[in-house]
C-alpha cells in the first residue's frame, strides 16, 4: 500500500523531546484495564502529559464471521461482543436485519425485547459502576452490584437457559416465550431493587473519598461529546439530550413514559450519577412494560417466511410445514433485499448500531458494528491530560469500555 | 421531513449527486474528488455535526456490482436527529481519500480501522497505522480474497513446554 | 534445581503436606480476556464464593501467583503477552483454560483468534462451555487441586518428565480453507 502521500507516521509514546517525562505502560494485563487493554502513558512525576492508547488485544474477527454465518447463526456471535448485556446486542442485530427485510414484529415481540432490553441495562449498568466502585476501592459497593446481576442472571436462566450470552431473539421473534415463573421472577426483582439501589446510593454518593476521586476529573464538553462521536450515558452526562429510545423510538419505547436523564457538568461523578439515575428509570419502565404487556402470539407469522413456526402448525398444518421445509433446507432458507441498511438502537454504552449489507441469501455480505466502546475509548486520551496517574483509573471505568465490543 | 429539504439543497449545491432512499433511510452517492467539499458542506450548512460511522464494504463478490470498494459515511444531526448515508465508490488502484478528522475528531479511529481491515489510504491523517492487528501484519483481512482462517499469521509462535520456563 | 532426596518415608509424608498445603492456598492469577471473565469474577463474588477453596487471593502481579486461569480467546496479538506472563510466574505454577475459547478457539475459527492455548502454553485443565458455569470452574478447581495432591513433589520433579508430556492431539494443523476469488 502506498503510504508515501500520507503524512508521516508520529509514534507519541517514543517522543523524546522532554527527558524529565517517562513512559509507563498501562496493560494489558492490569486489574483495572477490564480486561485487555494497553495504554501508554507518558507522565510527568505523577500527572500524565499524554496517553496513547493500543488496541486489538481481543480482536476476533466478529465481522469477518458474519460474513460466513447465517443470520439467525450470527446471533450468538454479538452476544460476545458488549458481554455484560447481550441481550441489547441480540436486539440490535435483529433489529437491522428486521429492518433489512422489512418485518414488522407482533406487539408482544416488541414488548418483551423492551422488557429484556431495560433488564439487560441495569445489568450493564450496575457493572459499570460497580467496578468504577472497585477501581477506586469501595469493594462492597461492588459486590452488591454483583448480586443484584446474579438475580438478573437468574431471570434470564429461567427464560432461556443461559446466564448470559443469551442470543435470545430470533429473526422475527425471539426463541421462548414469557412464562408464568418468569413474569413472577420479574416481579420480584422489580419490588426488591429498589432498596439495594437505595443502599448503594447511600454508599458512594457522598463519600468524602469516591466524590474527591470523580469530581471534576475528566471532564468533557458538550460540544467535545458531538465532534467525539459519544453517544450513551457519556454525551448525556455531559449535556447532549440525544436518546434514541426517545428521538427514534422503536420497539415498543414509543408507548413507555420515562424520562432521559442528563447532566452538564460531563465529569466522572456526573457519568456515575446519570448511571445510577438511568436505572431507576429502567425499572419504572420494566414496570409498565410488564403490567401492559399484550397478548397474542410472539414470533412473526407463518406467511412471511422467516420464523420457525410453533410445532403444533408443522405437524397439523399444511403452511407451517411447507414454512418449517423454507427454513430448515440448506439451499433455501429466506429471501433478502439486495441493500444496505443501518439500524441503532440505545444500547447501555450508547448508540449500538448494525450496518448490514444483504446479497439474496440468509447470509449477510457485510455485517458491520457501530461499537460505542470504540468511539469512546478515542476520547480518553483528552480526558486524562492533565489529570493524575490515580485518575486513569476512575477515567477508564467511568468510560465503560468493553474490550470485546472495542476490538470485535 | 427535513431530509428532502436537504436533498434539494445538496443536489443544487452539487449537481452530479445520486440519491435515493430505502426503509426511510436517505442516501446520497459521490465521486471521490468531491468527498471534502460535500462533508464540509453537510457539517457546516445543514449541521450534521455528529459522525456515527465511517465503514466500507468490499463488493468483490456482490451481484451487479461495478466497483470494488464503497465507503460509506454515516452522518447524523443532533438536534434534528435527521439521518444521512454519504456512499463514495472507490477502485484499485486509487484507493485514497481526504481524511475527515479535521472536520469530525470521532473520524480518528474510524478511519484507522478502516485502512486496517480494508487498506484505503487517508491522505491528511494523523496517524495512520493499524489500530486492531498488529503492526507486523500485511494483509487486509476484511477484503474478500482474505480467506476467514487467515494465512498461518494466527499459529506463528514459539511454543512453551513444561519445566523449561 | 532438582534436590537429590532419598525416598522413604519422610519424605513421602512432607510431600503429602506440601501438596497439601499448595492445593489449598492456590493464588490464581485470572487472565481474564473476554466473557468468561465476567463468570470468573461471578466466581469469586458471593454467590458462588471461590475462597472457600482457598482460592480468595486474586492478585494480578504473576510474581506472587500460581494457577493461572486463561478465561476468553487469545488472539494473535495478545499471545506473547500471556507467554511473557507464564514464563515471570514461578514453579509449581498450573494453568487452567476456561472456556472453549481458551481451550480450543471456540466460535471464533478466525485469522486472529489462537485455536487453543495448549499449542503455546502447557495447560492442566480445560473447562469446556461458552461461558462455563461457575460451578464448572469450581469443579475444576476442585479436579486441579486433587491433581496436586497426587502429583506434586517438593523437587518439582513432574514438571521435568517430558516423556509425560505426549504430543498433543490439538497440535495437528486442519488445512485453511481458501476463499473463493471468482466473482459470481
Amino acid at each position: 500500500m502506498a503510504l508515501e502521500t500520507a503524512t508521516p507516521m508520529r509514534d507519541l509514546a517514543h517522543d523524546e523531546l522532554r527527558d524529565f517525562t517517562w513512559t509507563l505502560n498501562f496493560g494489558p494485563q492490569h486489574p483495572a484495564t477490564h480486561t485487555t487493554l494497553r495504554i501508554v502513558l507518558k507522565l510527568d512525576g505523577e500527572r500524565v502529559v499524554d496517553a496513547m492508547p493500543d488496541i486489538g488485544y481481543l480482536h476476533s474477527g466478529f465481522e469477518k464471521i458474519g460474513e460466513h454465518l447465517d443470520y439467525n447463526q450470527y446471533v450468538t456471535v454479538t452476544d460476545r461482543m458488549n458481554y455484560i448485556s447481550p441481550l441489547a446486542n441480540n436486539v440490535a442485530w435483529h433489529e437491522a436485519v428486521e429492518k433489512l427485510l422489512g418485518l414488522e414484529l407482533p406487539p408482544r415481540c416488541q414488548y418483551i425485547r423492551t422488557i429484556l432490553c431495560e433488564l439487560s441495562r441495569i445489568s450493564d449498568h450496575l457493572l459499570c459502576n460497580g467496578a468504577v466502585g472497585l477501581d477506586t476501592g469501595a469493594f462492597t459497593y461492588f459486590l452488591y452490584a454483583f448480586y443484584q446481576r446474579e438475580v438478573l442472571y437468574d431471570i434470564f436462566e429461567t427464560l432461556c437457559g443461559a446466564r448470559f450470552t443469551n442470543s435470545y431473539t430470533r429473526v422475527g421473534g425471539v426463541m421462548y416465550d414469557f412464562t408464568p415463573l418468569v413474569v413472577e421472577k420479574i416481579r420480584a426483582f422489580i419490588r426488591d431493587f429498589p432498596k439495594t439501589l437505595d443502599d448503594m446510593e447511600r454508599l458512594l454518593n457522598r463519600n468524602r473519598i469516591f466524590v474527591d476521586r470523580t469530581r471534576g476529573v475528566g471532564v468533557l464538553s458538550r460540544e467535545e461529546a458531538v465532534n467525539r462521536s459519544c453517544s450513551g450515558p457519556i454525551a448525556r452526562a455531559s449535556g447532549v439530550t440525544r436518546d434514541l429510545r426517545k428521538d427514534e423510538p422503536y420497539l415498543a419505547y414509543g408507548e413507555l413514559d420515562f424520562q432521559v436523564c442528563c447532566m452538564t457538568t460531563g465529569d466522572c461523578f456526573a457519568r456515575y450519577l446519570v448511571r445510577m439515575a438511568e436505572m431507576r428509570e429502567s425499572l419504572r419502565m420494566v414496570a409498565q412494560a410488564l403490567e401492559n404487556l399484550p397478548s397474542g402470539p410472539v414470533n412473526v407469522g407463518i406467511d412471511e417466511r422467516t420464523t420457525l413456526p410453533d410445532k403444533r402448525e408443522v405437524y397439523s398444518t399444511i403452511e407451517g410445514t411447507i414454512s418449517h421445509f423454507e427454513l430448515m433446507m440448506t439451499n433455501r432458507g429466506f429471501t433478502v433485499p439486495h441493500e444496505e441498511v443501518y439500524a441503532a438502537i440505545e444500547a447501555p454504552n450508547g448508540e449500538l448500531g448494525f450496518y448490514v449489507v444483504g446479497d439474496g441469501t440468509d447470509v449477510a455480505y457485510r455485517a458491520r458494528c457501530r461499537p460505542p466502546s470504540f468511539i469512546h475509548f478515542a476520547v480518553f486520551p483528552h480526558l486524562i491530560r492533565g489529570h493524575t496517574l490515580s485518575d486513569v483509573v476512575a477515567v477508564l471505568g467511568s468510560l465503560n469500555v468493553i474490550a470485546a465490543e472495542l476490538d470485535r | 421531513m427535513n431530509s428532502s429539504e436537504t436533498i434539494q439543497a445538496l443536489s443544487a449545491q452539487f449537481p452530479e449527486i445520486r440519491s435515493d432512499e430505502f426503509r426511510g433511510q436517505t442516501r446520497v452517492v459521490i465521486a471521490a474528488e468531491q468527498l471534502r467539499p460535500v462533508l464540509t458542506w453537510l457539517r457546516d450548512q445543514r449541521g450534521f455535526d455528529l459522525l456515527v460511522d465511517i465503514t466500507c464494504v468490499d463488493y468483490l463478490h456482490y451481484r451487479d456490482a461495478r466497483d470494488r470498494f464503497g465507503l460509506v459515511y454515516l452522518l447524523a444531526n443532533a438536534e434534528t436527529n435527521e439521518r444521512l448515508t454519504v456512499r463514495v465508490y472507490l477502485n484499485e488502484p486509487d484507493l485514497h481519500v481526504p481524511s475527515a478528522t479535521d472536520l469530525w475528531e470521532g473520524a480518528d479511529w474510524l478511519e484507522r480501522e478502516v485502512w486496517d481491515m480494508f487498506g484505503i489510504v487517508f491522505s491528511g491523517h494523523p496517524d495512520h497505522r493499524r489500530i486492531l492487528l498488529p503492526e507486523e501484519f500485511t494483509a487486509h483481512p476484511l477484503r474478500k480474497d482474505y480467506p476467514l482462517q487467515g494465512r498461518g499469521e494466527r499459529h506463528n509462535f514459539p511454543v512453551l513446554q513444561r519445566g523449561s520456563s | 534445581m532438582a534436590v537429590e532426596l532419598p525416598e522413604n518415608v519422610v519424605v513421602s509424608k512432607l510431600d503429602e503436606l506440601a501438596n497439601w498445603c499448595r492445593k489449598n492456598s492456590l493464588w490464581p492469577m485470572p487472565f481474564a480476556t473476554a466473557c468468561c471473565g465476567i463468570e470468573l469474577m461471578a466466581t469469586g463474588a458471593s454467590r458462588h464464593d471461590l475462597a472457600r477453596f482457598g482460592a480468595e487471593v486474586f492478585r494480578f502481579s504473576p510474581r506472587q501467583c500460581d494457577l493461572m486461569i486463561v478465561a476468553g480467546r487469545v488472539v494473535m496479538k495478545m499471545l506473547p503477552v500471556l507467554q511473557r506472563i507464564w514464563q515471570q510466574m514461578h514453579e509449581p505454577k498450573w494453568c487452567i483454560s476456561m472456556g472453549a475459547c481458551a481451550s480450543t478457539g471456540g466460535v471464533f475459527d478466525t485469522y486472529c483468534v489462537v485455536q487453543g492455548i495448549d499449542r503455546f502454553i502447557p495447560v492442566d485443565m480445560y473447562i469446556p462451555g461458552c461461558p462455563p458455569r461457575p460451578e464448572q470452574l469450581i469443579q475444576s478447581i476442585i479436579d486441579l487441586q486433587d491433581k496436586i495432591q497426587a502429583e506434586g513433589t517438593i523437587t518439582g520433579k513432574e514438571f521435568d518428565l517430558q516423556a509425560r508430556q505426549g504430543p498433543k492431539r490439538a497440535l495437528i494443523e486442519l488445512p485453511i480453507i481458501q476463499a473463493p476469488t471468482t466473482v459470481h
